[in-house]
């Protein structure tokens, strides 16, 4: 990686950690705890079910909001309090400010996920008393979450590159949303004809496929994932995130950064 | 050597929902500053000095026109390690402590790991801020962030330095040592181009200055020859309870305070105003000639601004 994208990435880093980001958890681990307690008490025999949907779903929601609300300030912040002059005036071109910023907040969630993920585990062997091999597909719904993170991220960053804070958290919780619910509108647009049957086709592939991201069900009921989708996930998120990044960076390339 | 080159930089923005109504943030400016001069870029709140630094520095982009650092183009990478800047009003990541964020900077300016450490010490040393190096900037107040800009702006020795406002916000002692680091900037041979409206630094510190007003560069001269020059006047202070009758027949602005006489008389009066001193057997402090001011030559190229707006005008300029 080029060392100034890694030099903003630890910045954007270690800013967020110290911006008490990750206090986040505590809240997190209280809910599952209370949760894991609550649910070894009044569930019989459906406790992992239980525990394990709240879990990653809780860890899903929590890590969606970090990401919308630290994505859409990474660059408007230092253009409001104009820390980014005293970078854009050195030898870092405005891409790799981008790039560097879109990584810092990844590796932030990616720390974040970890230590939920560790809650969820904890809570887990609260109620089952032990692991199981099935548990193993709870980590691939958890990576498959953190995919989720990353499209979030760049979703934020692209929208922010050229609009107000305000709307691009608006415009990016819209689209998680919409996401989410795109196997439906795949489903939609299957059934619909003419010029409103195309519109919807192109709604469906154009929104992120958060759908296909969603695993927690069939994990929780201890269903394998299969490897294919794992690969053909991680490439989707992979694309989808590098084509918003180089949408922020298209349209902070040439912003006059008032 | 040539150190910055502006060549017809025009700079206008779109305003208004629809973005169709254009206002002029500066006209078609074309600029020559040697190296190791100190420039000082004069004029009002709004003129224009703001957005001169940010074309300079690539934050903004020009409408038309072009400029040049060091003989290369403000959009070429290569210019940044070169050109320290320090923006008005600093702002800084408010987690960090002083030391993280000259560390921080000087990487990204690419200054080797070795002996990076050093040079923020010495750069925190320079700007007295050693003592409060482990801090976060959040608990600093104005005038620390102000010093701590400076640090940073020259933290990788740059060949030139340019400083929005670097007297904002500082106290006396601090103004002091914000003249004393741009003296040794200039002492090293560094260009320091620096935009204030504190006309008594620009002054004392600049080789060159240049007045802008609505955007427009009114005028641009040496100091030491706007201030050579002397009104035909002179100055004379003596000592005396009162005026002394005849002096105002000279031709003499004279006021009294305390025991002594000021008085400002047309320079051919000098002699007779001698005589009068010799005669009433008053004591002479001083004689000097009435010297032109950066203040007076500022004021003068500001005051056709004062005359009728023109089209572009009455649309409105900002910085």
């Amino acid at each position: 990686m080029n060392s100034r994208i890694g030099y903003i990435a630890f910045n954007t880093f270690r800013e967020a950690v110290r911006d008490r980001v990750l206090y986040n958890l505590i809240a997190f681990a209280l809910l599952l705890s209370g949760a894991a307690i609550l649910v070894g008490q009044i569930s019989i025999d459906i406790e992992r079910l239980v525990v394990v949907n709240l879990g990653l779903t809780a860890v899903s929601l929590f890590g969606v909001v970090i990401a919308i609300f630290i994505g859409i300030g990474l660059v408007s912040k230092e253009m409001d309090k104009r820390t980014l002059y005293t970078v854009l005036s050195r030898p870092v071109r405005r891409w790799e400010f981008v790039v560097g910023k879109f990584f810092g907040l990844t590796g932030t969630l990616v720390v974040n996920t970890f230590f939920m993920a560790l809650g969820v585990f904890l809570a887990l062997l609260y109620v089952t008393h032990r692991f199981e091999r099935m548990d193993v597909w709870v980590l691939v719904a958890l990576y498959f979450i953190v995919l989720q993170f990353l499209i979030v991220c760049a979703l934020a960053l692209f929208f922010s590159s050229f609009s107000t804070p305000l709307m691009s958290a608006v415009f990016t919780f819209a689209l998680f949303v919409i996401g989410s619910l795109s196997e439906d509108l795949r489903g939609f647009a299957r059934i619909t004809h003419g010029v409103g049957g195309w519109i919807a086709t192109a709604i469906a592939y154009g929104v992120p496929n958060f759908s296909a991201l969603n695993v927690i069900n069939q994990v929780a009921h201890g269903d394998a994932v299969a490897g294919r989708l794992i690969l053909y996930n991680s490439l989707y998120a992979l694309l989808y995130s590098a084509m918003a990044i180089s949408g922020a960076v298209l349209a902070f390339q040439r912003r006059n950064l008032k | 050597m040539t150190a910055i080159e502006i060549l017809d930089l025009e700079k206008s923005y779109l305003v208004g929902f629809w973005r169709k109504r254009s206002k002029l943030a500066l006209r078609p400016l074309r600029l020559t500053i040697e190296e190791g001069e100190v420039f000082g870029f004069l004029g009002p709140n709004g003129a224009g000095k703001t957005t001169t630094l940010k074309l300079l520095m690539g934050l903004v982009f020009p409408t038309a026109g072009r400029a040049r650092i060091l003989g290369m183009e403000v959009d070429d990478p290569r210019v940044k390690s070169q050109i320290g800047f320090l923006p008005e009003q600093p702002y800084f990541y408010d987690h960090l402590s002083a030391r993280e964020l000259l560390n921080y900077y000087g990487q990204l300016s690419g200054m080797p790991a070795k002996g990076r450490s050093a040079r923020v010490e010495q750069m925190l040393e320079r700007v007295g801020l050693s003592e409060s190096a482990g801090v976060q900037l959040r608990k600093f107040s104005k005038g620390m962030l102000q010093r701590l800009g400076l640090a940073q702006a020259v933290l990788h020795d740059p060949r030139v330095v340019f400083l929005d406002e670097p007297m904002s916000g500082l106290d006396p002692m601090g103004r002091r040592e914000v003249r004393d680091l741009i003296q040794q900037l200039r002492s090293e041979g560094k260009t320091v181009f620096f935009s204030t409206h504190i006309l008594s630094d620009a002054e004392a510190l600049c080789d060159r200055v240049g007045v802008i007003q609505q955007g427009e560069l009114r005028g641009v001269g040496a100091v030491a020859d706007l201030t050579s020059g002397t009104q035909g006047k002179v100055e004379i202070i003596f000592c005396a309870p009162r005026v002394p009758t005849g002096l105002t027949s000279l031709g003499a602005e004279a006021r009294v305070s305390g025991n002594m006489v000021n008085a400002v008389l047309p320079e051919e009066q000098q002699d007779a105003v001698l005589e009068l001193l010799r005669r009433e057997r008053l004591k002479l402090v001083s004689l000097a000639p009435v010297r032109r001011s950066l203040e007076e030559y500022y004021i003068q190229k500001l005051r056709p601004a004062e005359g009728p707006p023109k089209e572009e005008e009455r649309k409105g300029v900002g910085a």
